[in-house]
């Protein structure tokens, strides 16, 4: 039954209340363990068309008399249009229309970072409208930018209402409790997203409605938006995306380029695409902003954490949100005094967009980081002393995790903690080597609503039908498989249809890592309500009851064993009729926080003399409940340490000091990690059920793997050389820095006559 | 100049004004879409395609330039076992740069059929994947023969 509520809808780390209408989950979870074909390795069922070049992503499209778009761009990080003229670009050869400022909101005269759409033209080829945009007339007032976070908070310039307090118990108290205080200020760096398609749009319109191709992770977010930007009925809005080349959080929204598209076709009467060029994404289509973390934490000596306090400035640039950097401090440890406050300063830099696990992996680093160096002072093992301060239950709001296997993790991870002795001993005079941790907290639970449809045809395979996006993730292989195997049926005889908002019902976003865990509930109940139809009309046809009946291995099979007949013998009798089941996600357990969890060790070799350093192993254990693939699982936890090193090691977003341009526009210069950077990488899963959460006990796992891994290399840092690293990306200079105030600190110990080996 | 491309063992012609690269030429006049262009800039390695068995990065390849060299596209590699060790591998997330991984890694086992480690992260970096397939992908080139 359908059912009204009033929840908490999580993504990205961002609460708001809504309404939802949620239909009950009447299924019992699966018993713990791998099953015939859920928890078993799957290859992807759509690897061979991706492979092999077939797979049609928008940038791929090549409609009927397609137009092509070239987008002026603001050059100037705060400046005003002061004359534009765009005739000359129409007089060129195959230009068909030119937009300017105001034609459409998204085209704008005043501009307040570098990116900003200012001027459109679309062509019969890309090279005719960038040769058309080239001779656009335009003149520029250009202004003073405000790139510095820290004065865009001392003059209250933020992106949201002002800052953003929390705090329990009393954090002074607790400071004066404690017998060491450690503090620390942290950076980090923009970094961007790459995605190897850029954003980018085909639009053409079909009568009263449009058809938006679009490389997106929300087809249904997307068609909200166009709907209520062109102010169309949602229902005249079809979106499609069958195959997507990456988003990591920067593709759930439509964005300029997709109305500049929609407009230039509603002129043209054609379909028109709108594609970002490399150095347009690296500048317009969102980054992971920059933060400056300053963090007190107050401990017993026993390591009894008693006070952790942090401002947290995230420099947003113009618009967008102020991530959740204070999160980690918030969540992570049992602390009874904590205060935080979180800044989102409004500069003139493009907007930050969410980046797999925004705000904490940046807050992961800084906590994480201190930490060590707290547990360093106290002479305490750094597993331990997270040991000692494991919250039970959520610190934060006090209600009980719908389940926590973080000490597992910890558990699973010692072998690899025990290799520090041996990694230690290979160090030389100018390599030192060492092994560092650190702990992940973060959402997962995914949520309501989303739904699958299943049609069973008269050969007895089977179609799971909904509108979500697979942006790589391998979540449409996941859901063939959670379909098998409630169905019974080969996982060969599942196709999944995704991809189209006018061919399927409504699915989540794939952010958040709550795709699995939001569609995967819905596939298995559409496919159980399927199977419960198959086996009524199997019932009737053998003349047995319904409840003596069971689908196994693509066999209906009776309990006695006498029976067991093809599946497509049954639903064969339809004919050209079908079995449709539909299924629904269920609500979230109420009062109970959903999380996921995780350890990862990393193991590195630091030239003490350059200041190079290389990641040599990393060794990630994650708790996100039950997993359905374990191949798909272990290819995302590595894919996220990747990125984790890159952010760690090399990627770094750069701009001018004075003009805010930025500098680090192609992939020459902002420096992806790449095949030789790769460490070692073992990952393990704790995969077990979350029993409260859902009839999967699936969260997910798309953002865990990338929170703990810049911390667990700063850690390996310091147990290898003793230095305290304090900014990412960890570049040769920041390590030197950090290497000779070790040194300094040590003369200074010596000096006031410590005694020798402290 | 030549206005026709040998590509996949089949003569095509074009038409394609200079300045043209070959990716264009592939994708826009040949709808060979399977070579991607992630920057055009010659970084990134997606539209990496065979000339003469040569690794070449398409993107900063003038069309006219190719001349009667034999161009090779993953549409003409789609029955090497290598496509099938990708995916049996894992070896590939979003998809997007996979063609172009599989082009280069066709080259290097090409040249020797059982590359060491060092030698595929080697022939392989210039191959960019946001989506971190690495691991895979160098097992994927490891175990293409299986």
């Amino acid at each position: 039954m359908a059912r009204l509520i009033r929840t908490e809808k999580e993504v990205e780390g961002r609460y708001e209340e809504v309404w939802l209408v949620v239909e009950e989950d009447a299924l019992q979870q699966w018993p713990a363990g791998a099953r015939s074909i859920v928890g078993q390795p799957a290859v992807r069922v759509d690897g061979l068309e991706r492979a092999r070049g077939e797979a049609i992503f928008t940038a791929d499209l090549r409609l009927n008399g397609m137009l092509h778009t070239a987008v002026l761009r603001s050059p100037h990080a705060a400046a005003t249009v002061g004359r534009i003229d765009l005739t000359p670009a129409l007089a060129l050869p195959g230009v068909h229309v030119a937009l300017g400022p105001g034609d459409i909101p998204q085209l704008e005269d005043d501009c307040n970072y570098e990116g900003v759409a200012v001027a459109a033209v679309c062509a019969d080829t890309l090279a005719q409208a960038r040769a058309a945009l080239a001779a656009v007339e335009i003149e520029w007032t250009v202004r003073e930018p405000l790139l510095d976070a820290d004065e865009a908070v001392r003059r209250g310039q933020y992106v949201n209402d002002g800052p953003r307090v929390r705090e329990r118990g009393d954090f002074e108290r607790g400071l004066a409790e404690a017998d060491v205080v450690v503090t620390g200020e942290f950076t980090t760096a923009v970094v961007l997203h790459n995605s190897m398609e850029t954003h980018q749009a085909v639009v053409q319109w079909v009568g009263d409605a449009v058809e938006v191709h679009i490389s997106t992770q929300y087809i249904w977010g997307v068609r909200d938006t166009v709907a209520s930007g062109l102010g169309l009925p949602p229902d005249k809005v079809r979106v499609i995306c069958h195959y997507m080349g990456g988003g990591f959080g920067s593709k759930n929204e439509p964005d300029d380029y997709t109305f500049i598209a929609a407009e230039l076709a509603k002129r043209t009467g054609r379909p028109v695409k709108c594609a970002l060029t490399r150095r347009e994404e690296n500048v317009n289509s969102g980054n992971r902003n920059a933060t400056i973390q300053r963090l007190t934490i107050g401990a017993k000596s026993d390591g009894t954490l008693t006070a952790l306090g942090g401002d947290f400035l995230n420099a947003v640039g113009w618009s967008g949100w102020s991530s959740s950097t204070e999160g980690p401090m918030q969540m992570l440890y049992a602390c009874a005094n904590v205060k935080t406050t979180t800044y989102g300063a409004k500069i003139n830099q493009p907007p930050m967009k969410a980046f797999r696990a925004p705000g904490f992996v940046e807050g992961t680093f800084g906590l994480e980081s201190l930490l060590d160096e707290l547990a360093s002072k106290l002479d305490l093992d750094p597993m331990e002393l997270r040991r000692r301060n494991y919250a039970d239950h959520d610190a934060a709001d006090a209600r009980p995790f719908s389940s926590k296997r973080l000490m597992e993790c910890y558990r699973r991870a010692e072998p690899h903690w025990e290799r520090r002795h041996e990694v230690r001993a290979r160090s030389t005079d100018t390599v030192k080597r060492g092994v560092g941790m650190a702990s992940q907290i973060w959402y997962g639970g995914g949520g309501p609503p989303s739904y699958a449809w299943i049609r069973v045809g008269s050969d007895g395979r089977v179609t799971v039908v909904t509108a979500m996006q697979d942006i790589g993730t391998g979540t449409k292989t996941a859901m063939a498989q959670i379909a098998a195997e409630e169905l019974g049926i080969p996982f060969e005889h599942v196709t999944v249809s995704i991809g189209d908002s006018a061919r399927g019902p409504y699915a989540a976003i794939s952010a958040g890592s709550s795709t699995t865990p939001s569609m995967g509930p819905a596939v298995r109940a559409a496919a159980a309500d399927a199977k419960r139809q198959i086996l009524e009309i199997a019932a009737q046809r053998h003349h047995l009851e319904e409840r003596v009946l069971d689908l196994k291995d693509g066999n209906v099979v009776s309990a006695d064993g006498n029976l067991s007949s093809p599946l497509s013998e049954v639903v064969g009798l339809l004919e050209d009729a079908q079995i449709l089941g539909k299924g629904a996600r269920g609500p979230n357990p109420t009062g109970m926080q959903v999380l996921t969890f995780g350890v990862q060790v990393a193991e590195v070799a630091v030239d003490v003399e350059t200041g190079e350093v290389w990641v040599d192993r990393i060794a990630a254990v994650h708790d996100v409940g039950r997993v359905i693939n374990p191949l798909g699982a272990s290819s995302q936890i590595e894919g996220g340490i990747i990125q984790g090193v890159g952010h760690t090691l090399s990627e770094e977003r750069l701009h001018d000091p004075k003009t805010g341009r930025i500098l680090t526009s192609g992939l020459d210069a902002y420096r992806l990690p790449t095949i030789a950077d790769v460490p070692e990488i073992i990952s393990e899963l704790v995969d077990e059920p979350d029993e409260h959460l859902t009839n999967l006990g699936s969260k997910g796992l798309g953002e865990p793997p990338i929170i703990p891994t810049a911390a667990a290399i700063a850690n390996a840092i310091r147990d290898a050389t003793g230095a305290d690293v304090r900014s990412l990306p960890i570049s040769r200079a920041e390590m030197l820095r950090a290497l000779r105030e070790a040194e300094l600190r040590a003369k200074e110990r010596e000096k006031v006559g410590a005694p020798a080996g402290v | 100049m030549s206005n026709t491309l040998n590509v996949n063992d089949h003569l095509y012609e074009f038409h394609s004004p200079a300045g043209t690269t070959l990716a264009e030429t592939l994708r826009d006049e040949l709808a060979l879409t399977g070579t991607k262009v992630a920057c055009a800039e010659g970084h990134c390695g997606a539209c990496t395609v065979l000339v003469d068995g040569s690794p070449t990065l398409a993107c900063i390849t003038l069309a006219h330039s190719v001349g009667d060299a034999k161009v090779t596209t993953i549409e003409g590699l789609r029955e090497h076992p290598m496509v099938e060790s990708f995916v049996r591998s894992d070896a590939l997330q979003c998809g997007f740069c996979t063609p172009g991984q599989i082009v280069s890694a066709v080259a290097l086992v090409e040249a020797k059929a059982v590359p060491t480690r060092d030698e595929i992260r080697h022939a392989m970096a210039g191959n960019l994947c946001r989506c971190g397939a690495y691991p895979k992908i160098e097992e994927a080139i490891r175990t293409w023969q299986d």
